[in-house]
């Protein structure tokens, strides 16, 4: 029984490119197991690839730099908010149902300017400014959902969805259960969320935590400019609902993009970094924190494999299986609180299914079960720190936790 | 003082009010006098006071009434009989608004509707045997029987349910408005409500926006004066809801008359479809049955006061007085036509009971939109439930 999809390396084959008007996204695949074998990840490299994997493995940690390019000159520089304006921009000039609502999207271009100069483009209906009613202007975007529009919903912090919260829950996530299949709805509800720069805690709320169980809702979270085009791109491409989680620190990060299009895969996870001696599973800031705390693990001779999971719900279980199965150890590093966050779901679905694999318990290291305060000392001892990530890695490998 | 005399001395006194143009009258039209006048918040002129219909039409409202009547009195006895669970909320008593409204609306406008939806359904031209095969949980239902009482759905005639929570239909029906406009369509959306979600903010919200964006949008409150077990006047500082907005018209309407609905509907949307934005209609109108089958409906309410509505007001009596009057059908013929339907629902409600359950694989069917190779696991994770092309 093969599934189409399953079988891919992360990261590496992800490029796809589908023509215009096509209606599916077909993940390109190099294998395709037998039920319930995982295949080892390094059969379905390519020489090329296997050559840069060596020489990253013994390089610095890389921060989000894209495996699949050849060579380093072609491609643009780019901020990851211009990478979501980017997509977003490509997907509503390719597709005329594509359309943002959202407080301040249009005239003022968006508080994090994701959608700057889109309504002078596209015109003030399809990048709707809306008054400050988060659960009705949600509900409209998921009522026109229902008709076909494709309708990416912006909460200007992704804290104020809250509001919208039995919008999202019932008429997005469940409608294509309770109708029997009737409709779909292709809604992206994107936004800024996690922990800032002292903005209180009505401001720093973690909403994947909330919205994980519902079902039928799909849930991703970018964390470099090349993984945040392309998840919207997907995202808007998909007939589900999908949240798409930004992180309001990530913003002004740089690097380098294809110019060529390309679309993500919405249920795979990035292996970052190679490695043997532990599995490291992270999203969105925390990533960046983890390649932080990698560059003094490396030094102090240790191995980590680091894994972005992006998918937060479903969770990419092939590619992180066949990592657990590699290292036997697994770490989790997550900005949710310790208490029904992401990583309390991912250890449960680790014990579940990769028991026989560990040496031991899944480790997790998480924000504090607090509201995030305002000072500046308390906020950081709220969210996890590179330092703390070192430490925990140090006691896995030695084999003292 | 005889009905001409009335009709006549009532249209001097109402002159500005507009009449049917008369000019395009079929050679077998009848008129049907509106007898109570419309209530009307920020309009110069409201609907006709009259209105032109037909033989054919007149035979297929009381026909769609009398079904819609037979199904939930039905519908009450297969709840007693515990093979209907969970909720179900009865529409007898209110068959004139949707029939009414149906009267001037066309499959390629979108009607949203609450937890009442059963007749609702009907009337955007779903099957009764759908209704209850979905009510009573097989795969033979509307929705393959996941959905259940509140959750009838017919997208193939521009029906988008069916939902649970008080007040949602007002941004969805935003949504499917801004859909037409955003379409280029000449069509309406329907958002309807009750009067207990009169006072929900979203519905406000939706208003807000419904105006400011003109959306083709018909906000139609189904008053029946009663949110549960809740009389209108203790939930609600205000015991109106077509001019509970200063800045949308509105228009009140003796909902107990289909013509009346018919007429206010017909004009809505015309507003609508003349860019001057959404428009609120209240229907007033009465539930016989209680809130919902767990509610007997007499607690909050005298039976005197069931019984004398459903004596001065009933929809379906009146429209077989009319008919009678106008000559389309006699007695004997309304007892041919009200078995003939009555042993429909009743063919119905027992195929529904001989349908099959789901079986287990639809638990984790539809899920998810199968269109990326997804994978839906069960909470095992072990073993891949479904198969994804």
């Amino acid at each position: 029984m093969a599934a189409a999809g399953a079988a891919l390396a992360p990261g590496i084959e992800n490029r796809l490119l589908s023509p215009p008007n096509a209606g599916r996204i077909r993940c390109s695949s190099s294998a395709v197991p037998a039920r319930g074998a995982l295949v080892v990840r390094g059969a379905a490299l390519s020489e090329e690839s296997r050559k840069n994997r060596s020489s990253a493995l013994k390089a610095v940690a890389v921060k989000g730099e894209a495996p699949n390019l050849t060579t380093a000159k072609s491609g643009h520089e780019i901020l990851l908010f211009d990478a979501l304006r980017e997509g977003l921009e490509e997907e509503m000039a390719r597709d005329p149902t594509v359309c943002v609502i959202g407080e301040d999207v249009g005239h003022y271009g968006g508080s994090y300017k994701v959608t700057k100069g889109l309504a002078e483009k596209f015109g003030d209906l399809r990048v709707l400014d809306t008054p400050i009613c988060e659960n009705s202007f949600t509900g409209m975007g998921i009522g026109a959902a229902m008709t076909g529009l494709r309708t990416v919903v912006e909460g200007m912090n992704m804290g104020f969805l809250l509001l919208a919260y039995n919008q999202i829950s019932n008429n997005a996530g469940m409608l294509h259960y309770t109708s029997g299949g009737q409709f779909k709805i292709p809604i992206v509800i994107r936004g800024p969320g996690g922990v800032g720069k002292q903005l209180g805690a009505e401001h720093s709320q973690r909403l994947e935590s909330y919205f994980q169980s519902v079902p039928g809702l799909q849930m991703v979270a970018c964390s470099t400019p090349y993984n945040a085009k392309g998840l919207m791109k997907a995202a808007i491409r998909s007939d589900n609902p999908v949240i798409l989680y930004e992180h309001v620190l990530l913003y002004n990060l740089k690097e380098r993009i294809p110019d060529e299009e390309y679309v993500l895969c919405l249920e795979e996870a990035e292996l970052v970094r190679p490695g043997k001696d532990v599995t490291i599973l992270t999203y969105s800031r925390m990533r960046h924190f983890v390649l932080q705390a990698a560059k003094t693990l490396v030094e102090r001779g240790y191995d980590p494999e680091i894994i972005d999971i992006r998918s937060l719900k479903p969770f990419d279980l092939f590619t992180i299986g066949n990592s657990i199965k590699k290292t036997h150890k697994v770490l989790i590093v997550e900005e949710c609180m310790r208490t029904g966050g992401i990583g309390a779901s991912l250890r449960a679905a680790i014990v579940d299914n990769f028991w026989d694999f560990l040496d031991g318990r899944p480790e997790c290291l998480s924000s504090q079960d607090v509201p995030t305060p305002y000072a500046a000392t308390l906020e950081d001892a709220t969210v996890v720190q590179p330092a703390q990530i070192v430490v925990k890695v140090e006691q896995m490998c030695q084999g003292l936790v | 003082m005889t009905r001409s005399t009335v009709g006549s001395l009532a249209r001097r006194l109402f002159a500005s009010q507009p009449r049917q143009a008369a000019a395009a009258q079929a050679p077998d039209a009848i008129n049907v006098e509106i007898p109570v006048p419309f209530q009307l918040h920020l309009l110069q002129e409201g609907p006709a006071r009259e209105s032109v219909t037909s033989r054919e039409e007149l035979v297929k409202m009381y026909r769609d009434m009398f079904r819609i009547r037979r199904m939930e009195i039905t519908a009450d006895k297969l709840f007693k009989s515990q093979l209907v669970r969970g909720f179900c909320h009865l529409y007898d008593g209110q068959e004139a608004v949707t029939i009414g409204m149906e009267a001037a609306l066309t499959y390629e406008d979108t009607v949203i509707t609450a937890y009442r939806d059963h007749a609702t359904f009907l009337g955007r031209g779903g099957t009764v045997h759908e209704c209850f095969a979905e009510l009573m949980g097989r795969s033979t239902g509307c929705a393959r029987g996941k959905g259940g009482s509140m959750h009838l759905y017919k997208p193939s005639n521009n029906f988008y349910g069916g939902w649970g929570i008080v007040g949602t239909t007002g941004p969805l029906g935003a949504g499917l408005a801004f859909a037409n406009k955003y379409e280029k369509k000449n069509n309406v959306a329907m958002a309807i409500y009750g009067d207990g979600a009169g006072n929900q903010g979203q519905l406000f919200e939706a208003k807000n926006m419904a105006g400011l964006w003109d959306l083709p949008l018909i906000f139609l409150v189904e008053n029946n004066h009663y949110g549960m077990g809740t009389a209108e006047w203790r939930a609600s500082k205000k015991t109106t809801f077509y001019d509970r907005v200063s800045y949308i018209p509105g228009i009140k309407v003796d909902g107990m008359d289909a013509f009346a609905v018919k007429e206010a509907t017909r004009f809505a949307k015309e507003h609508c479809l003349s860019g001057k934005g959404p428009i609120v209609l209240e229907a007033d109108t009465y539930r016989y049955h209680g809130h919902s089958m767990s509610d007997p409906g007499s607690t909050y309410r005298t039976r005197n006061e069931i019984q004398g509505v459903r004596q001065e007001r009933d929809p379906i009596e009146r429209i077989k007085k009319l008919m009678i009057k106008e000559n389309v059908m006699r007695e004997e013929e309304f007892k041919a036509v009200d078995k003939e339907i009555k042993q429909e629902v009743d063919d119905a409600a027992a195929k529904a009971k001989d349908d099959p359950n789901p079986g287990e694989e639809e638990l984790f069917m539809n899920i998810y939109k199968n269109d990326s190779g997804l994978k839906t696991y069960g909470c095992d994770r072990n073993m891949v439930r479904v198969q994804l092309p």
